[in-house]
């Protein structure tokens, strides 16, 4: 279908510290024993979407998800890695593999993005409309602790998370406005072209930008070399194609037809001309149509493109892992409401050595080969591969990742526990993120507090 | 030839006769041709032409039949210069790519087959981005071809660096027919024993791969072997399209399928791309007609947007446009869907042991049978598939891939040019003589030839005053409207139902038309036939203003046995009045019924005159313009 995928996978990433080391970057940060990044791949694989350009920050992180995707999707997937400098943001990333682009759309997708809607209501979408861009929005997930014990429902409302304020035209097919990041907390500055152009704007704090785009690869790099200094695709280009996008420069849309040989051309011109006004005429214009048109009817000088989206249905699942709630929040989902997104490869080993009088509950997951020992107590927690679980280990609302070893009488809530960890005896963890290879001392207490080893 | 010729003088007097004849266009016609023919005649005409046209050069007569063009060999030169199939690739990396094609490339994975992957040469000189330095790609993994297709291609599958003793047979040259047979069967065999080993086998294969990535050293594992790989799978990409293809084809609902059929229906839903669910509150007297839940198609078929893999991406495009209703008018449609196939042919390649002909057909019916599933095909479309389908099933046997390509573009160009684009401007020539000073013209809905004409006479400095009539639901008269005042005509806006009180004041009726059916009914946009009623009843003239790629020899006496259903939420709602919503809850009752019929039949007793290509024509000599037209244009 003429389109390219670049899945942007990040490196290291500050808001998941400690979850996220040099041994294991982002996208391998395991969401229900299953990285991240498969669930993308899975997505795109599901669409049929077999090659795939997938962009990781940093060299090693670079060889390490490369190994992964190739003993995972061996013949399954044909994927191509590409290494970027770390910090250059998501538009650094784009403008480093932009020679590589050649399909006449492109797909880009967060690697950190947990969801099931299909990617190809979005190009179609894209397609449809003939869009510059087009973007993904969904609505905002519902973060926090589900149903855990002291907080209740009272600040479930309160956690929005990190909000954007979209201005739509009153169809919903087109994006007027797009304020991200720091831009939030400031005034809103709406373009008073557009809105005299589309005359209505519903503006929505409830959508959330999926990072989830197609872009015609000709606006995309064109804009990508002209504003170098673009750092973030969210909140640079869109931000930035959205405001322009009734004085788009002459770049960007209708580049003239001239194929024709030179004896015919001028009269192929005419029917050029010609057909595109029938084809005008008769497609019910958009508000960017109607502004091109010159007061007396003829046609546009003035060049704009379209700024689409695709709203999400609210029955499907679309969050991104951007930081250790919607980490926590993921690994929920994806156990309990949404676990149609674990994919079939997910293979749930053979059931872990569990000692006498242990409950697992509901909503959980345990890796193969880890063991448990007599009267523990597993409720809607995720434990790895290769643990070895002493008595008496209470264990709720918590991740627990591979090779981690837990004394006899640990109580862990709410918390995130890396691989190779170790705990002592009758360690207390609550709401707290333990980095790779910690060892917590026996009997200690921690309340939300992140806890890795210090750089040797 | 002869004969038709003089069968058409013997109707001349019939033409003469018609209401409003002035004497002006005897002379138009025969000054009229050259000027009309200029934009698109190459400045050289081909010796057939000239042949084929001076009788008709001679003749009086105002009905106009433009030369047939052959495919002389004036337009194959042209048309060989214009193509340049090779696309060049711009980096190398591209090369290693495979298109995964198979379904089954995935589940069937067998041991011993090793992975060709490398890292990519990646050194891309003269490409650099602007401040960051360009970043390299390494396919880390790669889909593996199934054994099958490097059999196909005959010695070519080197690639796959086989060391199972099956394969090693591939590498014959020439295997008949049982052998492939036995040769087949041991894979299949191959295949089982290979997923009784399990995931050890394969996950101790991935890790041979991972082990060949990882080393950079290994990069330049001869590219030539690559090549060859993306070879074999294009043409693999190819055998995995025919077969779906030729399904469609042979199970492509007839486009006249009576859907109250009920096993019938469930056939053709069965193998249909687009979901369609049935309405269930039908009007008893249109049950035969299709009518889906309208919400329903267009998300679905935009998910499965990169799972439809034989379809082309400008078909599709097309197609979703049909289906949300982005594109709309007959001439608009058309246009739209052969430039979709002109980009089709464009990128299309005739895959191994099939003949261009028939296989190119095969494609562009499967194209057909998608677009039907969006929306019904119009009669100006129907017809020009026609014409098409005409054009590659006579292309000369011995013609070059890359030069019949080339043709039949070409005379897509020509269709699109000729058909539409010249008619248009000799029926805007011929109507505009019927528009004088102090005129009150009347038009219903939006139509492309009547607003050419409206403008143009406004150009030429006539004064009148154009009432535009519309209705509801699709209101395309507001755009039509807001164009022509924007030219600055003078206009009068009204709906359907105040047409018999305006209809005292106007002179003159311009209706456009879907299609002009040979007993002289014309089939337009639902309420044209009761503009044109009114008219009659008033003694108003109504000009119908149809191209003659249009006409369809089929004869119609109602609106019921062929007519397209539009979506009943549409008349049910009043958009942008929320308060208007007596119908809600009420729309999935058993007793309630709605209809939303997109096209009406107005009798050919309440049609004045036919404004066509040929020239001004009483409805009672359409079936003369179908015969002539046929003979001339799809069986030549």
């Amino acid at each position: 279908m003429d389109f390219q995928v670049v899945v942007l996978a990040g490196g290291n990433s500050k808001n998941l510290t400690p979850l996220v080391s040099k041994e294991l970057p982002k996208p391998l940060l395991p969401v229900a024993n299953c990285p991240v990044l498969n669930y993308v791949l899975h997505q795109l694989e599901q669409s049929n979407l077999k090659d795939l350009i997938v962009v990781v920050e940093g060299e090693d992180a670079a060889l390490l998800v490369g190994a992964w995707i190739s003993g995972t999707f061996i013949d399954r997937l044909h994927v191509e890695i590409a290494a970027v400098p770390e910090d250059i943001g998501t538009a650094g990333a784009l403008r480093a593999i932009s020679h590589h682009l050649t399909a006449k759309d492109i797909l880009v997708v967060s690697g950190d993005l947990v969801s099931d809607v299909p990617p190809g209501a979005l190009a179609a979408t894209h397609r449809r409309h003939d869009a510059a861009v087009t973007t993904m929005l969904c609505s905002i997930p519902v973060s926090g602790p589900l149903e855990s014990g002291s907080s209740g429902g009272k600040d479930k409302a309160k956690k929005l998370g990190r909000y954007n304020i979209i201005g739509l035209d009153p169809s919903k097919q087109f994006l007027l406005h797009i304020a991200t990041g720091a831009e939030i907390e400031k005034d809103a500055r709406i373009s008073k072209r557009i809105l005299h152009a589309v005359g209505q704007m519903e503006m929505r704090s409830d959508l959330m930008d999926a990072h989830m785009y197609a872009f015609k690869r000709s606006v995309l790099q064109e804009v990508l070399d002209i504003k170098d200094t673009f750092q973030s695709l969210k909140e640079d280009v869109l931000p930035y194609l959205v405001r322009s996008q009734l004085k788009s420069e002459a770049l960007l849309n209708r580049t003239p037809q001239g194929e024709e040989n030179s004896n015919e051309k001028v009269s192929s011109q005419n029917n050029q001309a010609f057909i595109s006004r029938i084809l005008a005429n008769a497609s019910t214009p958009s508000f960017h149509g109607l502004y091109s048109e010159n007061p007396d009817g003829s046609s546009s000088t003035r060049k704009t493109h379209k700024c689409c989206v695709y709203i999400a249905s609210s029955s499907s699942y679309c969050v991104r892992l951007n930081s250790i709630q919607a980490f926590m929040d993921i690994n929920r989902d994806v156990t309990g409401d949404a676990d149609h997104l674990l994919s079939p490869n997910n293979i749930i080993g053979p059931s872990p050595k569990l000692g006498t009088k242990t409950t697992v509950g509901p909503n959980c997951r345990l890796g193969e080969g880890s063991e448990m020992g007599d009267k523990c107590q597993v409720k809607r927690s995720i434990i790895g591969r290769h643990c070895r679980i002493g008595s008496h280990v209470k264990a709720v609302n918590s991740v627990v990742m591979n090779h981690v070893t837990i004394g006899d009488g640990c109580i862990i809530q709410g918390s995130v526990i890396c691989s190779n960890v170790q705990l002592q005896e009758r360690v207390v963890l609550k709401d707290c993120q333990v980095g790779a290879g910690f060892v917590v001392t026996a009997g200690s207490e921690y309340k939300a507090e992140s806890l890795a080893k210090k750089e040797k | 030839m002869d004969p038709r010729r003089t069968a058409r003088t013997v109707s001349d007097p019939k033409v003469r006769q018609v209401g409003f004849f002035t004497p002006a266009p005897t002379e138009r016609s025969i000054s009229d041709p050259p000027r009309f023919q200029d934009p698109i005649q190459p400045p050289s005409p081909s010796p057939t032409q000239v042949n084929d046209h001076s009788p008709s050069g001679n003749s009086l007569s105002p009905v106009m039949i433009p030369p047939a063009h052959h495919h002389s060999d004036n337009f194959l030169r042209t048309a060989l210069q214009v193509t340049s199939p090779t696309k060049a690739f711009s980096y190398s990396a591209k090369t290693v790519t495979i298109p995964p094609e198979n379904e089954d490339v995935a589940s069937s994975f067998s041991p011993g087959r090793k992975v060709v992957s490398a890292k990519s040469p990646s050194s891309f000189p003269g490409v650099k981005a602007s401040s960051v330095p360009a970043s390299e790609l390494t396919t880390v993994s790669v889909v593996n071809l199934p054994p099958g297709i490097s059999e196909k291609a005959g010695g070519a599958s080197v690639e796959v660096q086989n060391d199972r003793p099956v394969s090693a047979k591939t590498l014959k040259e020439k295997t008949n027919k049982a052998e492939r047979r036995a040769l087949q069967e041991a894979q299949r065999a191959a295949k089982a024993a290979a997923k009784a080993e399990g995931t050890k086998a394969s996950s101790a294969a991935s890790k041979v791969v991972t082990s060949a990535n990882t080393k950079p050293s290994k990069a330049a594992k001869s590219s030539s072997q690559k090549n060859d790989g993306s070879q074999v799978a294009a043409s693999e990409k190819k055998g995995g399209d025919r077969a779906p293809e030729k399904d469609r084809k042979k199970d492509a609902p007839h486009p006249r399928m009576q859907y109250d059929d009920k096993s019938r229906v469930e056939k053709a839903k069965k193998r249909a791309v687009v979901k369609q669910t049935e309405a269930r509150n039908r009007v008893e007297l249109f049950r035969h007609l299709p009518q889906y839940e309208h919400g329903t198609q267009l998300p679905d078929l935009e998910t499965k947007f990169f799972e439809l893999d034989p379809m082309h991406p400008a078909v599709y495009k097309v197609g979703l446009q049909y289906l949300s209703g982005d594109i709309h008018g007959g001439n608009a449609r058309c246009i739209a869907m052969f430039q979709a196939f002109k980009e089709a042919i464009k990128d299309y390649s005739t895959p191994p042991e099939k003949t261009l002909i028939r296989d190119l057909t095969a494609r562009i019916s499967s194209y057909v049978s998608f677009l039907i599933e969006c929306r019904p095909l119009s009669i100006s479309m129907g017809n020009a598939i026609k014409f098409l389908k005409n054009r590659i099933a006579k292309l000369p046997l011995a013609l070059s891939e890359s030069e019949a390509k080339s043709t039949l573009m070409l005379d897509i160009d020509l269709f699109i040019n000729e058909k539409i684009i010249l008619s248009e401007k000799v029926i805007v020539k011929h109507a505009v003589t019927k528009i004088q000073d102090g005129d009150v013209l009347l038009t219903y809905g939006a139509s492309s030839v009547v607003e050419m004409i409206l403008l143009h006479a406004h150009e030429l400095g006539k004064h009148f005053h154009v009432v535009v009539v519309d209705s509801r639901p699709k209101l395309e008269g507001q755009l039509l409207l807001r164009r022509l005042v924007r030219k600055g005509l003078s206009c009068t806006y009204t709906h359907v139902n105040a047409v018999s009180c305006i209809m005292q004041d106007v002179t003159r009726v311009f209706l456009g038309a879907s299609s002009v059916l040979s007993n002289g009914t014309v089939y337009s946009r639902v309420g044209t036939a009761c503009v044109a009623m009114v008219a009659h009843a008033f003694r108003v003239p109504v000009l119908v203003c149809c191209e003659a790629y249009k006409f369809h020899e089929r004869v119609q006496l109602d609106s019921i046995c062929f007519n397209e259903l539009g979506n009943p939420d549409a008349i049910s709602k009043v958009q942008g009045r929320e308060e208007i919503n007596y119908l809600d809850g009420l729309v999935n009752q058993e007793n309630l019924q709605l209809l939303n019929l997109i096209y009406d039949a107005t009798p050919s007793d309440y049609v004045s005159m036919i404004i066509t290509d040929y020239g001004m024509i009483p409805p009672t000599s359409v079936p003369v313009i179908v015969r002539e037209y046929r003979r001339d244009h799809l069986w030549s």
